[in-house]
């Protein structure tokens, strides 16, 4: 990373400071001098944003944690302290539940431009296996927070995951016992869930770190899937993404604006506005959108032990999708049959989220099963197949090239003859 | 919306057989609620402050009398963006009420009249005592009622929402439950005694709460009508209030962070193109 600096201390305050610490050529070398692929479209810039929602939420969070009290007793009225009684409590709390939308909102796609543009190929491997594991992370940070307001769903939802565990063989009523600090979700359970709420963020952007570094070790992707090969392929970091990044952050955060400030409560449920009581079933039980698809697989199973496995499985498989996809070409770009498939992908995981959501029963069930069965396919059969069946499109011999057919297209004559000066 | 079972419900939720119990075989048949004009609705809505003391007098009036409203506090009535009491008619409403205190310096609770500071006092001293009040049934609090209510919208419906910033389930629900009285049930539909039928009720057909408003039932002295529907209307917009008391602020900021997004945004978008300009991409 400081490698790519070309930084030379001025002053004899930084030459001091750089002898010591290197921290100034850490900093240009990752994000001024750092050489970018010129090529980057606007699906690049959800790292960045995901970067901005993460600091957002610890910030709101840690705000929000000095007025919330975690207890069974008082956990409920505490919420509501903040959103009546503190100072702008109101919107921190809906900047913080809507930001925990908005987080797997801009994951979702980042993920997904990972796989079609096969980020995730050699030598990215470890970028992409550091990103699943934040994703996990964020997985349980995300479903513990869900449970802090102390309403209706986050006593059931609670109730519904930590009673998973017990479906493990031999120990899992002993891990189960453990994790509630009991012998039902209660008053410890809250507890060690918000610690850990508080606790998970910060591991996240430790993870966060490895994964740029990693990244940044072996350049970024593209969308054409081909390495940098000169200077003309990239351009330093600073301004050019700086700003292309910021002003995607402005216009994501229009949207959260949307949410947060004119429907807050639209990526909620009702019942989590009643207090949690253990005596009252909720008539369904359903986890935040963003877990629906997971939700579905979990009940697409016949079997309780069945379901966890394919649930934990759903995630497990994304750790060795690099070595899955056999193809050589990184970009689906150059790859006519696994477009059609990743789109097939993408919409059937938007199936499984909208099946999640509905009663586990009839057609619904019928339905879960067979994308759940798809879901495992396209992983297991479909992409190691298509790197042998499918004969790809010719790669561009440099972005530069690339580029320069593309806009010889449709861009204006002035575009085309202007030379990199940067 | 809520029954009463066992963990053994849980414990099935999880093994992926949510059984077809009751409140899921009604799912076909759950009702239609309709869409109410609503002051507070859109980005610019706002509480009419005059249709929030309407509401705020059928509360005292007739509902008050089996539901709480324990999270609302008597200076929430003379706050920014409510019914635009003043503060000495919010310390007067106050002092209508009798609230207990204490323990004093000889260890003994005390009544005395409310002050700003206290919050609603509550018509039954616990959830028992409200049940056997009321045949078993616990009438809820209506601080968050209106958050805590609404139907099902389905698909397309709950995608077309985002756009219309459509979130007024809540108060729709009251309004069509509190109108949605009907003296015969349809054939077929059992009313146990102690029930009422309601076509709008979400949890089932029937419900313990007998119908609650009654024409003229509260005087109005500023020329409304002083019918049912006009009833359900306020109380409904009131609960509304209760439960989300900084919506005008809310709104009123957001409108201010829209407008600077999208100036910011824009001027962002003409510096990276003066930026990328000379760069093939």
């Amino acid at each position: 990373m400081a490698g790519h600096s070309n930084y030379v201390p001025q002053s004899a305050a930084a030459k001091w400071l750089e002898a010591r610490l290197p921290v100034i050529s850490l900093m240009r070398g990752s994000f001024v001098d750092f050489p970018t692929p010129k090529n980057l479209n606007y699906w690049w810039t959800f790292g960045g944003i995901l970067f901005f929602v993460l600091v957002a939420q610890i910030l709101t969070g840690v705000v929000l944690a000095m007025h919330y009290t975690a207890s069974t007793a008082a956990g409920f009225d505490s919420v509501e302290h903040i959103m009546r009684n503190v100072n702008f409590g109101w919107l921190l709390r809906y900047l913080h539940a809507n930001g925990a939308s908005m987080f797997f909102i801009a994951v979702y796609i980042h993920m997904f431009r990972g796989m079609y543009y096969g980020s995730y190929k050699a030598p990215r491997e470890i970028s992409w296996i550091l990103g699943v594991i934040i994703f996990l992370i964020m997985m349980a940070t995300a479903f513990m927070g869900y449970v802090l307001p102390w309403g209706q769903m986050s006593f059931w939802g609670a109730t519904v995951i930590t009673n998973l565990f017990s479906a493990i063989p031999l120990v899992g009523e002993e891990i189960r016992t453990f994790l509630w600090g009991g012998f039902s979700v209660d008053n410890p359970t809250l507890k060690r869930f918000f610690s850990l709420h508080y606790l998970l963020p910060f591991m996240i952007f430790g993870v966060a770190l490895l994964h740029v570094w990693a990244f940044h070790t072996t350049g970024n992707n593209n969308p054409t899937g081909v390495q940098p090969k000169s200077k003309q392929d990239t351009v330093p970091f600073h301004p050019y993404y700086t700003v292309k990044d910021l002003f995607a952050i402005i216009v994501f955060m229009i949207l959260f604006a949307w949410f947060a400030f004119y429907v807050p409560n639209y990526m909620g449920h009702p019942d989590n506005y009643i207090e949690a009581n253990p005596l009252v079933t909720p008539a369904h039980i359903v986890p935040e959108w963003y877990f629906l698809p997971f939700y579905a697989i979990l009940r697409a199973i016949p079997d309780k032990l069945g379901g966890v496995v394919a649930m934990f499985g759903s995630i497990a498989v994304l750790f060795v999708l690099p070595w899955l996809d056999t193809s050589k070409v990184r970009s689906g770009t150059f790859r006519p049959l696994f477009k059609q498939f990743f789109w097939i992908f993408g919409a059937v995981c938007v199936g499984l989220g909208y099946l999640g959501a509905q009663p586990a029963e009839g057609i619904y069930v019928i339905l879960a099963r067979i994308l759940t069965a798809y879901y495992f396919a396209h992983f297991l059969i479909i992409l190691p197949l298509l790197g042998f069946l499918e004969k790809p499109k010719p790669l561009p011999a440099s972005i530069s090239e690339a580029v320069l057919a593309k806009s010889g297209g449709g861009q204006p004559a002035g575009a085309v003859a202007a030379p990199d000066t940067k | 919306m809520k029954r009463m079972v066992g963990t053994v419900r849980t414990l099935a939720a999880v093994a992926g057989l949510v059984l077809a119990g009751p409140a899921l075989a009604a799912e076909g048949e759950a009702p239609h609620i309709e869409k109410q004009q609503w002051s507070f609705a859109g980005p610019f809505g706002t509480y009419d402050p005059a249709q929030l003391q309407r509401g705020f007098k059928i509360y005292r009036e007739v509902c008050s009398g089996c539901h709480s409203m324990r999270l609302v506090a008597f200076r929430n009535l003379a706050q920014p963006g409510g019914p635009g009491f003043t503060e000495d008619e919010a310390k007067a409403i106050a002092a209508e009420y009798t609230v207990v205190d204490g323990p004093n310096d000889d260890g003994e609770m005390y009544e005395r009249p409310g002050i700003l500071a206290d919050h609603f006092p509550s018509p039954f001293p616990n959830e028992q005592a409200a049940r056997a009040a009321n045949g078993g049934a616990y009438p809820p609090d209506f601080s968050l009622l209106a958050k805590a209510r609404a139907a099902h919208r389905g698909f397309p419906n709950f995608v077309i929402d985002a756009f219309t910033q459509y979130q007024e389930q809540g108060p729709d629900y009251i309004y069509s439950l509190l109108t949605g009285y009907e003296e015969e049930a349809p054939e077929g539909v059992e009313v146990p005694p102690g029930q009422y039928y309601n076509h709008s009720f979400l949890a089932g057909k029937t419900l313990a709460m007998a119908p609650p408003l009654f024409e003229e039932l509260v005087e109005y002295t500023d020329g409304t009508p002083m019918t049912v529907d006009q009833y359900a209307r306020d109380v409904a917009a009131f609960m509304m209030w209760a439960a989300e008391p900084h919506l005008e602020e809310r709104k009123k900021i957001g409108f201010r962070v829209m407008a600077f997004l999208i100036i910011f945004g824009s001027l962002l978008y003409f510096t990276k193109q003066k930026i990328w300009r000379k760069v093939d991409h």
